[in-house]
């Protein structure tokens, strides 16, 4: 990473500790990744990799007390052209730029919306925080807003609340609320897991022609292979808390460098091959994630793992574009 | 359809609540599944694809219309003598959190299915569980433990051993995998295709996962608001969609593969209320080529080959467009 022109958001080095009633856990352990103006990055993984954790971090709504940014820096570049640290900015300040600068897009829309104001009302709220705008001409510019993400009847709407409208209404409500300060960061936390397949299509295509519209860069936060080869630039891939492979998404579905990125997407129905007996047979990782021990993580599961692999930590190789945590990926490739 | 099939449906209706909060779950839905034939019934929310698998354990009782199974119609049927149909017919549910008692040790989770139909006790029924637990890829010596103590795939296992504990003819399998994460989904997959050919079973596959439907069935029904769209073998119906509505579904899905095409056409809109289904054809707000006769008239089921129907006015195979369109 180039310190000179730093990226809209910069994550290195990540580490979140928890307090538990069992001690303290450390769900994030080094992660570290970058978006540019303009870009989506996708970060992929199962439950249990941090990934939830890390937009968690990089939002600032870690749970309190409970959870803290233990090490590493989440450097975020203000329009201002100034870098700012979110892992150690003040909250007041903090919450300031969410609302202006970064925006967040959540999987469940109903929990994220109030459900006692009207979906105007929440909307031009916002509105007249960012842009000091009266009543009348927010409640106009949240029609507008229903507008650009093309809800039906925009100007009927604004005076529905939340309960009154389907899932896919809600979360075209949220991006539309998310969209209302022009973010340059939108962080989107798995926002069309709970759509069904045509809604999810809509949303889909709608967050990358407001991306194209307006701009901004784009974390989105996914368990689904799919719908990171849709609209993603760039993925990073996380395993047990840590980094374990980022690209981009051409090179990485195309050539894996790590074996748990390349176990993963044989893992997926559509990859299913025919066996001896006629048989379509997906490929499968053994066991699930496990307690984390001294060396790789994914060792214990991983078909390619030697002693070495589980003797000490492994580092995160960085070349050109593409990033990798594995001993053996040379070897393994050859 | 060379043997006589062990599940038949016609004409299967369910509607809840009364007017005006009619809700039209499941309408004029027919089909068959032949011995060791694996149905998928592929829909979004709304389409009855679940609604179908209560009723045909009879767990709910259909409005109207007939269930037969193993030849026996059983769509009236009283409670009591559905004695036989539970043991011959079991569920696999989706939630493995919530559909295992939490405090009940694995033993008697799967005891339980043998004491309700007397089928193994005393020193074989401990034989019996840790044989079931094997068979779904589990130590023998885990049925001490409590569902808190396994992981998510692992739950799906213990509960696929629950249905497997009566010797079922049809397992329904209600979105077995889509609470878990991929690559438990695909330990879990190759499980129930390996019972599958091992027990000759039977199986209805209830997803909305076009990707797993096409890996785990033989033949997919694919369901919009509670009627059939289309249906027919997996090769035809994703292969050669003949309907509007499954053409849409399999655009919309994503493909793991960055150079695949990207979505750009779709379906507009939301799927409308099952309270308030559009005339018709339930699928024409939605349609890209619905016409005025798509508001009038119910499109029936028509062939599309030998085993392969749709259900829409227009053959888009065959040249039949919407004059205006």
């Amino acid at each position: 990473m180039n310190m000179d022109t730093p990226s809209l958001l910069s994550i290195q080095d990540l580490e979140v500790r928890f307090r538990t009633e069992d001690g303290e856990v450390t769900p994030v352990r080094g992660v570290t990744l970058s978006v540019s103006p303009g870009e989506t990055v996708a970060l992929v993984g199962e439950s249990g990799s941090g990934k939830s954790v890390t937009s968690l971090a990089t939002m600032g709504l870690l749970p309190r007390p409970a959870g803290r940014v233990s090490g590493g820096k989440i450097l975020f570049r203000q329009r201002s052209g100034q870098t700012v640290d979110l892992a150690t900015l003040p909250l007041p300040d903090l919450r300031r730029l969410r609302g202006a600068e970064i925006a967040m897009v959540f999987q469940e829309p109903m929990t994220s919306l109030n459900p006692v104001l009207t979906v105007g009302e929440q909307i031009a709220e916002s509105v007249r925080l960012h842009m000091g705008l009266g009543h009348a001409s927010a409640l106009k510019r949240a029609a507008e807003m229903l507008d650009l993400v093309e809800i039906p009847n925009a100007r009927r709407r604004v005076h529905e609340y939340p309960h009154q409208m389907s899932g896919g209404m809600r979360q075209r409500v949220m991006i539309a609320l998310a969209m209302s300060c022009n973010p340059s960061l939108l962080i989107a936390d798995e926002p069309t897991t709970a759509l069904d397949v045509t809604i999810q299509a809509q949303i889909l295509v709608l967050i990358q022609r407001l991306q194209r519209e307006i701009g901004m860069g784009v974390l989105f936060i996914t368990h689904n292979l799919g719908v990171v080869a849709e609209i993603a630039d760039r993925v990073t891939v996380m395993y047990a808390g840590q980094v374990v492979e980022t690209g981009s998404v051409g090179e990485l579905f195309r050539t894996p460098r790590h074996p748990y990125t390349s176990a993963l997407l044989n893992c997926l129905p559509a990859r299913a091959r025919r066996g001896e007996d006629g048989r379509r047979v997906v490929q499968s990782i053994p066991g699930s994630i496990g307690k984390v021990g001294n060396g790789c993580a994914f060792a214990p599961r991983c078909g390619q793992a030697t002693d070495s692999c589980q003797a000490g930590s492994v580092l995160l190789e960085t070349e050109m574009d593409r990033s990798v945590r594995c001993l053996r990926w040379r070897e393994i490739l050859a | 359809m060379s043997a006589s099939p062990l599940l038949v449906v016609e004409g299967l209706t369910k509607h809840f609540g009364r007017t005006p909060h009619l809700v039209r779950a499941v309408e004029d839905v027919g089909f068959h599944v032949a011995p060791g034939e694996v149905l998928g019934l592929v829909g979004e929310s709304g389409s009855g694809k679940s609604t179908i698998g209560r009723l045909v354990l009879r767990l709910i009782d259909p409005t109207s219309g007939t269930i037969r199974f193993a030849g026996e119609d059983i769509s009236k049927r009283p409670e009591r003598q559905l004695k036989a149909l539970r043991r011959n017919a079991q569920m696999v549910f989706q939630d493995p959190y919530a559909s295992l008692n939490p405090r009940l040790r694995v033993r008697d989770i799967i005891g339980e299915a043998l004491d309700a139909h007397r089928l193994a006790g005393g020193a074989r029924r401990t034989e019996r569980i840790g044989e079931l637990l094997e068979t779904v890829g589990l130590p023998a010596t885990h049925m001490t433990r409590f569902p808190h103590e396994f992981s998510g795939g692992q739950r799906q296992r213990i509960g696929i051993a629950r249905a497997l504990a009566v010797e079922p003819k049809l397992i329904i399998a209600d979105e077995p995998v889509s609470a878990l994460d991929v690559s438990v989904q695909a330990q879990v997959l190759n499980l129930m295709q390996d019972l599958r050919q091992r027990f000759g079973l039977t199986m209805l596959f209830i997803s909305h996962d076009l990707d797993v439907v096409e890996l785990m069935c033989d033949r997919i029904a694919v369901l919009y608001l509670g009627r059939i769209m289309e249906i027919g073998s997996t090769d035809d119906v994703v292969s050669r969609p003949r309907h509007p509505y499954t053409r849409a579904l399999l655009a919309a899905s994503p493909k793991a593969d960055p150079d695949a095409p990207k979505i750009r056409r779709m379906l507009t809109g939301d799927i409308p209320s099952p309270m308030a289904p559009p005339s018709g054809c339930v699928f024409r707000t939605r349609c890209p080529m619905a016409t005025e006769e798509c508001a009038r008239s119910i499109p029936q089921l028509r062939s599309a080959g030998e085993d392969h129907q749709f259900a829409c006015h227009y053959d888009m195979a065959h040249g039949e467009r919407p004059a205006a369109a």
